[in-house]
């Protein structure tokens, strides 16, 4: 497979580089792995820090900046940072009114962040934790990991990323995050496997004729496998799972989110089949979001998140915001 | 007796073993998990590997908790805080002694075991590195070789495992099948311990 790169493993350390070059607003520490807003700490103000394994871009570094998060913690590709960097991270960001951790959960994730919390209050930063786990693709019960951080990451950083720039305090920021992840469900399709610059093929095999459903961001085969899907196929079948698991009372905000390797030809067709389920189901949709945000490197394929909002939530995702891979408003 | 320099060596072999399976673990991990086990434990313990080199610390339980940090600074995933945790843990309950006999190791390394069972939340049969660890610590006590041994069997036992902890585990039944990656790094771990010398005799122990 044939990749923009140098060797595979500097393909981090070569991203944020560039990233740095290209976005002066943010405080790039190659060296360390943290992209950090470049006004911070801003003062009184909450700081948001999240992370993940790299690989989802524009999620997490892409999202820093005002009105969404304070800072990021990139880890190697789809491996979860390592607490050295949320601990500085936090210290870079914290004013003294604490700092929310926006964790997906995965179990290495969700190890890291908690370590890395416990350093953090070591040094006299007041941390709070909220996990994101919207994927209803997984079972979740107490016999397996739980369901998996998803396409709801961004609604959860965006909102929590208002509340916090209004100067709302720790606790209620998190409680907003909660609320949000709390009403978010994802679905997320796979139309070609993922490779990986560590392996350099395919992360598995799937046939030309087939599609992946209920697939996750790492390349992690889904639960299903079928034969190939038309969009409106898919969509029936996405949004009917995220259906059978929430029956939404308010509005909707819609993430129909691509996986990186869908060009935003295919993403809008499929997002029109979307709104079709969604009106065949009487489900009212405040606002469309339409893009490859939390994608899963070169894989084909698409998600489908919902999140139903009250007024509070759908102002704060209206608030104007200012990063590299999310802006309006500002 | 098992001084500094048996503890070193061991987290030296284990590098080696790690750096020539990584391929394999990589593998292993494409099948049920995100196909990146081996460059993370390769990256780990090269770095344990260097750091042990430039400035041998000088008790059994120095090595192991330094090693176990440098773990969680440099592998990330799950791996960093299981492996991590391990050998902290382990190390910790060495404490300041020069020198241990085999037992003492068997003891430290079942608090380590455990240590991890509680972080992970896993427990035996889950498809975890858990199963390869806690037989290789009942068998510890008898020798080096009883626990690659049993390790090795641990590890090949997750296969026909469904998978409860961890990636794996969102593939419900589609992870039966599959040997765990975490059991196998785990095998390899225990495996250098036979590697790392002295024989069993000189190590002593209870027999």
């Amino acid at each position: 497979m044939k990749m923009l790169i140098n060797v595979p493993e500097t393909v981090v350390a070569d991203a944020l580089r560039g990233m740095a070059a290209a976005h002066p607003e943010l405080t790039v520490d190659v060296e360390n792995r943290v992209v950090v807003r470049g006004d911070a700490p801003v003062a009184g103000k909450v700081g948001l820090v999240s992370g993940g394994g790299s690989g989802h871009e524009p999620l997490h570094g892409g999202f820093v900046g005002p009105g969404m998060l304070s800072a990021a913690c990139p880890g190697e590709v789809f491996t979860s940072p390592v607490p050295d960097q949320m601990v500085r991270a936090a210290a870079a960001v914290d004013s003294g009114a604490g700092v929310l951790f926006i964790v997906k959960n995965y179990t290495g994730d969700v190890l890291n962040f908690d370590m890395a919390a416990e350093l953090a209050e070591d040094e006299g930063v007041q941390v709070a934790k909220v996990l994101v786990n919207d994927d209803v693709a997984v079972t979740d019960s107490l016999y397996t990991a739980g369901r998996r951080g998803t396409g709801a990451t961004l609604f959860v950083e965006k909102i929590a990323g208002a509340a916090a720039e209004e100067g709302q305090p720790l606790e209620r920021v998190a409680a907003l995050a909660k609320q949000v992840n709390e009403n978010s469900r994802s679905f997320g399709v796979a139309l070609s496997a993922v490779t990986t610059p560590a392996k350099g093929a395919p992360t598995f095999d799937l046939p030309a004729g087939e599609l992946e459903l209920g697939i996750g961001i790492h390349g992690e085969p889904g639960r299903e496998r079928r034969p190939m899907m038309t969009s409106g196929e898919i969509a029936d079948f996405a949004v009917g799972a995220i259906l059978d698991d929430l029956t939404p009372r308010n509005p909707v905000l819609v993430l129909v989110n691509g996986m990186g390797a869908t060009p935003l030809l295919e993403l809008y067709g499929f997002n029109a089949e979307v709104q079709r389920v969604l009106g065949e189901r009487g489900v009212p949709v405040a606002r469309v979001l339409v893009g490859n945000y939390v994608t899963s490197l070169d894989m084909a394929g698409a998600s489908v998140t919902l999140c139903q909002v009250d007024e509070e939530l759908l102002r704060l995702w209206d608030a104007p915001v200012r990063t590299p891979g999310l802006r309006w408003g500002m | 007796m098992l001084d500094a320099d048996f503890f070193r060596r061991w987290m030296t072999v284990t590098a080696a073993s790690v750096d020539r399976e990584a391929e394999r673990l990589t593998a292993l991990d494409s099948e049920i998990g995100d196909a990146d086990h081996g460059s993370n434990l390769q990256r780990g313990f090269r770095a344990v590997k260097d750091a042990l080199e430039k400035e041998p610390p000088a008790t059994p339980g120095a090595v192991l908790t330094q090693a176990g940090r440098l773990l969680v600074s440099t592998v990330g995933g799950a791996s960093g805080p299981l492996y991590g945790t391990l050998l902290r843990r382990t190390g910790k309950t060495l404490g300041e002694a020069a020198e241990v006999d085999r037992q003492q190791f068997a003891e430290a390394l079942r608090a380590g075991v455990d240590a991890v069972m509680k972080l992970g939340g896993a427990a035996a049969g889950d498809k975890t590195m858990i199963d390869a660890l806690l037989p290789a610590v009942d068998a510890l006590g008898e020798s080096f070789a009883a626990a690659r041994d049993a390790a090795r069997e641990g590890a090949v036992a997750t296969t026909p495992m469904l998978a409860r902890k961890g990636r794996a585990s969102y593939l419900g039944e589609r992870s039966i099948g599959h040997q765990d990656p975490g059991a196998t790094s785990s095998a390899l771990l225990i495996s250098a311990l036979l590697d790392a010398g002295p024989g069993d005799a000189e190590a002593g122990g209870g027999e």
